[in-house]
């Protein structure tokens, strides 16, 4: 196999007192769609943000296209090509639609992306450029927030729990856009807390549980059991998943 | 009539306290700094044109872009060193920078320049050229430029922030710093661009200032400071447009005050702003006109 576009090893992560992530590591190479889920509170998006480099880590490192970026700014590892769409879609609610796109594109690597071709992307947009942001439903600012990322031609696209707070159906329509996505040749790093979801679109997943690693495959390689286990943290099949699928 | 001219004078003099107060709003607007050296910067701009002036022998007029340029580089350097690091530690010890800030230059400039007050000797005919609309309005042309140069600088300003590059990123900076940096915007530089703005403009009052009356080293806290917090907050926090409606209703509600008893001028300005806290809090002009 190629090499990793991103490799995060031994990542310790620390909020306060409280250690979010004890050692996780995980390799992501170009072209795959690497999912991370497991529980609230899990590290998943400790984890996420730390390689978006909101978070310092304790000890650990992460490197990106082989050089290490563990240090680096925030906006650094931006315009080095890794574009996190952040919890909550975070968009700037007083700039418009168009506006808050022009943002992400400010510091744009050279790339396919433009505000265009995220008007071709979600279509509905054309229309509303003008709109402010913080005027728009939930679905809307995801697919915003999505843009904005997007038009920065990243290498590395982290999506942190697009699903959040969203009707199922609008989670379905905003995940159709990952094949064109992919298909641009972006990687992408998810955080999903719809288990399905992720097992849906993923080629390689990851569940944490408070802050350690309980399973690591690919889709095909794990079993729903193992999925559950690893999820909840019970150890075996004696009876306790019971219920909790309910 | 003379109550006519009054509002006539009290709206030029408000674009003057417009043009103090818009460094002041567009500080508390981006980085949620109050500016407690405000008001000192435009005597530190009146100042650095009396020696641009002395060494060079520019005309006064001239001496302007020079200020505002070194002002600029002066507020970008004190934002990305002083500012910021007081912005880390929480808003509080912003407060307490900047009120340090106001203190050292008081007292620099007073060991520089002496507490004696200083025109930037414009010429008297420059300064009272005027016109007259009937027989009791008499309005000085250098009056009325502060006040376009006031507009246009307002006009300006809010075009940039909603158009240009650094503007639009101003903007989103001051909405979410943190989802700015994901789009690969240092905020601390973007800091720095809005700081030299506000810097730049206070110049430019602070030059106007000097030429219509005098500066002295304590003016930017006894008077400056204040009318110009008078103005934002009568307009409302953050909003350019409300600190032009800010400047205008405190420059007239004392020029009216001025016309009732001359002793009531400041007191007319205070009560206006009392008034508008109490009535009105979140300013004149609502939110919708934001940044």
């Amino acid at each position: 196999m190629s090499t990793p576009l991103l490799e995060v090893s031994n990542l310790v992560v620390h909020h306060g007192q409280l250690r979010a992530l004890s050692g996780i590591s995980l390799a992501v190479y170009p072209g795959e769609v690497y999912a991370l889920i497991g529980a609230n509170g899990a590290g998943k998006s400790t984890l996420l943000r730390t390689i978006a480099g909101l978070h310092h880590p304790t000890s650990g490192t992460i490197a990106y296209d082989g050089r290490d970026v563990t240090r680096l700014r925030p906006e650094k590892r931006a315009t080095a090509g890794i574009v996190m769409v952040p919890e909550g879609r975070r968009l700037f609610p007083s700039l418009s639609l168009e506006d808050n796109l022009k943002v992400g594109a400010s510091y744009a690597r050279s790339g396919p992306w433009t505000i265009d071709r995220v008007f071709e992307l979600f279509p509905w947009m054309t229309e509303r450029r003008g709109q402010r942001a913080a005027q728009l439903s939930g679905g809307e600012q995801q697919s915003v927030a999505i843009g904005r990322a997007l038009v920065a031609n990243p290498r590395v696209l982290l999506l942190d729990e697009l699903s959040l707070g969203l009707a199922p159906v609008i989670v379905q329509r905003i995940y159709e856009m990952l094949p064109r996505v992919l298909d641009s040749g972006i990687t992408v790093l998810l955080v999903e807390q719809d288990v399905s979801q992720a097992l849906r679109v993923a080629t390689r997943l990851q569940c944490l549980l408070e802050g350690r690693t309980t399973l690591e495959g690919t889709p095909a390689e794990v079993s729903r059991e193992q999925v559950e286990a690893a999820y909840f943290g019970v150890t075996d099949g004696n009876g306790i998943t019971d219920g909790i699928d309910a | 009539m003379a109550w006519v001219n009054a509002i006539i004078q009290g709206l030029l003099t408000g674009g003057l306290y417009a043009l103090f107060a818009t460094g002041l709003s567009l500080l508390f607007g981006v980085m949620k700094v109050v500016n407690l050296a405000h008001g000192d910067l435009a005597i530190v701009a009146g100042y650095i044109g009396v020696g641009v002036i002395a060494i060079s022998h520019l005309p006064v007029l001239w001496s302007i872009p020079v200020v505002v340029a070194a002002m600029a580089v002066l507020g970008y350097v004190l934002q990305r060193s002083v500012i910021q690091a007081a912005i880390s530690r929480g808003e509080l010890i912003t407060l307490i920078v900047t009120f340090g800030l106001s203190i050292i230059i008081e007292n620099g400039l007073q060991q520089f320049f002496t507490a004696n007050s200083r025109g930037l000797g414009v010429g008297d005919s420059f300064i009272t050229a005027s016109f007259s609309i009937g027989s009791q309005i008499t309005v000085a042309w250098f009056n009325l430029a502060v006040f376009v140069v006031a507009v246009v600088v307002l006009v300006g300003l809010q075009q940039y922030l909603s158009y240009a590059k650094y503007g639009r990123l101003i903007r989103a900076v001051a909405d979410d710093r943190e989802a700015a940096q994901l789009s690969g915007a240092d905020y601390r530089h973007v800091f720095g661009i809005a700081a030299a703005i506000a810097f730049g403009t206070v110049a430019i009052a602070g030059m106007a200032d000097g030429m219509v009356t005098t500066i002295s080293p304590t003016l930017g806290t006894d008077t400056i400071l204040l009318f110009a917090f008078c103005a934002v907050v009568i307009g409302g926090l953050g909003s350019l447009w409300g600190t032009l409606v800010g400047g205008i209703v405190l420059g007239v509600a004392q020029a009216i005050g001025a016309q009732v008893n001359p002793s009531y001028e400041t007191l007319a300005g205070y009560a206006v702003f009392l008034l508008v806290l109490v009535i009105r809090p979140q300013g004149l002009v609502s939110q919708g006109a934001e940044l």
